[in-house]
């Protein structure tokens, strides 16, 4: 597996595809960060340092979006991006056949592309997180506690999970798909889906299971939890649940609709206090196992296929 | 004479189609065996399961040994082979692509490196070896073809269709040096091939396939030998071939 391994490393940092994909995100991520650090300097100048003011570069929107919705967004496709073609490719060339008669597993192979993938992600990641720390002390002048610096690694951590999700879908789909336009187009068909229409479809169908008529609470938390866990099926908003709740540690939860009465939110807002870091861990725990169980699921599905496919050198 | 490929009724089924039907051969150690067959006629896949690359639906194989299908790895390490698509990394240089495939069977570099040098010199692309891939014509994607199987140091050989496409020249160059690993470097040849005229030139037993089926085997002499005696002249591979599928 190390031989090939290092080869789609090589790859990888020598393609001018991930070049030009480094380049547009770390164009886009200084930006933001400018944008928002200027914004943060400019109105919160004169008064007492906030709390977690360093999270807030990462989380509060500038011009138009922040930086963790850039990567939600964006991701997958630097994870299609990167995966597409991994397997297909090498078929339609010839060399899929050489290796193969080659003394190496079939797996092998997929894990070597996939942990390529994952290592240059995750090398792309740290770097920019990085950059854009370093670029934010300067611009609005806060050094980062030692639970910020600890909220940016699980952020990171399970950014790159998010991102490996994407890669092993991408993957499995150039596994199936002999063509790699349609393996790409079914990528980005999915993220599609799952970025924007699941939104909308979650709403509809649980007006249709559970419709709410004169605004009944038990109607409408029940309306509400079937919109939610069909939410939930799509990655994106495993995703940005799990991460707004890191890097945010005044929420609490990442339930998008709490019903409280009102002396609860008397008594919420005189005692608002950020959540642990361990706590805030224990909210998104099941997220980020269900994004690792997904994955696994695509490397499964990858693993059946692969392994029963005859290779021809067409 | 030790035998290297023994095959016993191996058929590969694709939905109804036999793509081979009941291959029973045996190759034995030291000869180029030539598999003979119009296009479609299952030798393709024949090599396939030779290599595990597709499972039999039937029958069995032993190759140098093992079973391809329980033990692929022990096969291919010690089996090379050429496929009719010869497939190489148009980025990379011809050095490089070799080298990817050393490191794939666990070659320590600097041994890695005297090979590919020593298999880039045989095959008389010494000079070009820092060219990319790309750049090659048919002929040379071809000699290097052979180098990555000469890297490997194989006992056996297996090349599908390896004159095919090639110019005059090529195709001579081509049988030298199936030529040479078979005198020189002393390896058993599986050759496949629809070529009849230069298969005859190296071949020292051959088995012609029809439709998935072992319709003759045997020298060509014994080919010819068989069957109606023609008129005092020496029957060439082609006039036996014909008579095989003239009876069909």
């Amino acid at each position: 597996m190390f031989p090939i391994f290092r080869k789609e490393m090589a790859d990888h940092f020598n393609s001018t595809r991930f070049l030009i994909l480094f380049c547009l995100v770390i164009c886009v991520a200084l930006l933001t960060t400018y944008m928002v650090s200027m914004n943060l300097r400019s109105e919160l100048s004169g008064g007492a340092k906030i709390e977690y003011l360093y999270l807030m570069l990462f989380t509060t929107s500038g011009q138009f979006f922040s930086l963790t919705q850039f990567i939600a967004f964006f991701g997958p496709l630097i994870g299609i991006i990167m995966g597409f073609d991994a397997i297909n490719r090498e078929r339609n060339s010839g060399t899929l056949s050489k290796i193969l008669s080659q003394p190496v597993y079939r797996d092998a192979i997929i894990n070597g592309k996939f942990l390529a993938g994952i290592a240059t992600i995750s090398i792309m990641f740290i770097s920019l997180v990085l950059l854009l720390s370093g670029l934010g002390m300067v611009v609005i002048g806060v050094v980062p506690t030692a639970q910020e610096v600890a909220r940016l690694a699980l952020y990171m951590l399970i950014s790159i999970v998010y991102v490996g999700f994407w890669l092993g879908l991408a993957i499995l789909f150039s596994i199936v798909f002999r063509s790699i336009g349609t393996s790409a187009l079914a990528g980005v068909a999915l993220w599609i889906l799952v970025s924007f229409f699941i939104g909308f479809g979650s709403g509809l169908i649980a007006d249709v299971i559970a419709p709410v008529e004169q605004s009944n609470p038990d109607q409408v938390l029940k309306n509400q939890r079937i919109a939610d866990a069909i939410r939930r099926v799509s990655p994106v908003n495993l995703y940005s649940d799990a991460t707004s709740t890191i890097m945010d540690p005044y929420r609490k939860t990442t339930k998008s609709f709490v019903l409280i009465g009102p002396m609860e939110k008397i008594s919420m807002s005189r005692f608002n206090s950020a959540l642990p870091f361990t706590q805030s861990i224990l909210v998104v725990a099941p997220y980020l196992t269900t994004l690792l169980a997904l994955t696994a699921v695509c490397f499964g599905f990858s693993y059946l296929i692969f392994m029963r496919q005859e290779i021809r050198s067409i | 004479m030790a035998v290297v490929i023994e095959t016993h009724e191996l058929t590969k089924l694709y939905g109804k189609h036999k793509a081979v039907d009941c291959l029973t051969f045996e190759v034995e150690q030291g000869e180029v065996f030539g598999f003979l067959g119009p296009n479609g006629a299952g030798k393709t896949t024949a090599i396939l399961m030779l290599l595990g690359l597709t499972e039999p639906t039937s029958g069995s194989a032993n190759v140098l040994g093992f079973d391809p299908v329980r033990e692929p790895l022990k096969v291919k390490q010690r089996v090379g082979y050429m496929p009719e698509h010869v497939g190489f990394y148009d980025d990379m240089t011809a050095h490089e692509n070799l080298q990817y495939v050393a490191r794939l069977n666990w070659l320590p570099d600097s041994e890695a490196k005297t090979r590919i040098d020593r298999a880039l010199e045989k095959v008389k692309l010494a000079n070009e070896a820092d060219k990319l891939v790309g750049a090659y014509s048919r002929g040379m994607r071809q000699r290097l073809g052979v180098a990555e199987v000469l890297i490997k140091n194989p006992k056996l050989v297996i090349l599908d269709e390896p004159t095919l496409g090639l110019d005059p020249e090529g195709i001579n160059s081509m049988l030298e040096l199936i030529k040479f690993l078979s005198r020189e470097e002393k390896k058993t040849i599986l050759l496949c091939s629809h070529l009849l005229h230069q298969t005859q030139q190296v071949c020292d037993r051959v088995g012609i396939l029809n439709e998935g089926r072992l319709v003759a085997k045997g020298t060509i002499e014994e080919l010819a030998g068989e069957g109606i005696q023609a008129e005092g002249k020496k029957l060439s591979l082609e006039d036996i071939y014909m008579r095989y599928f003239q009876e069909e």
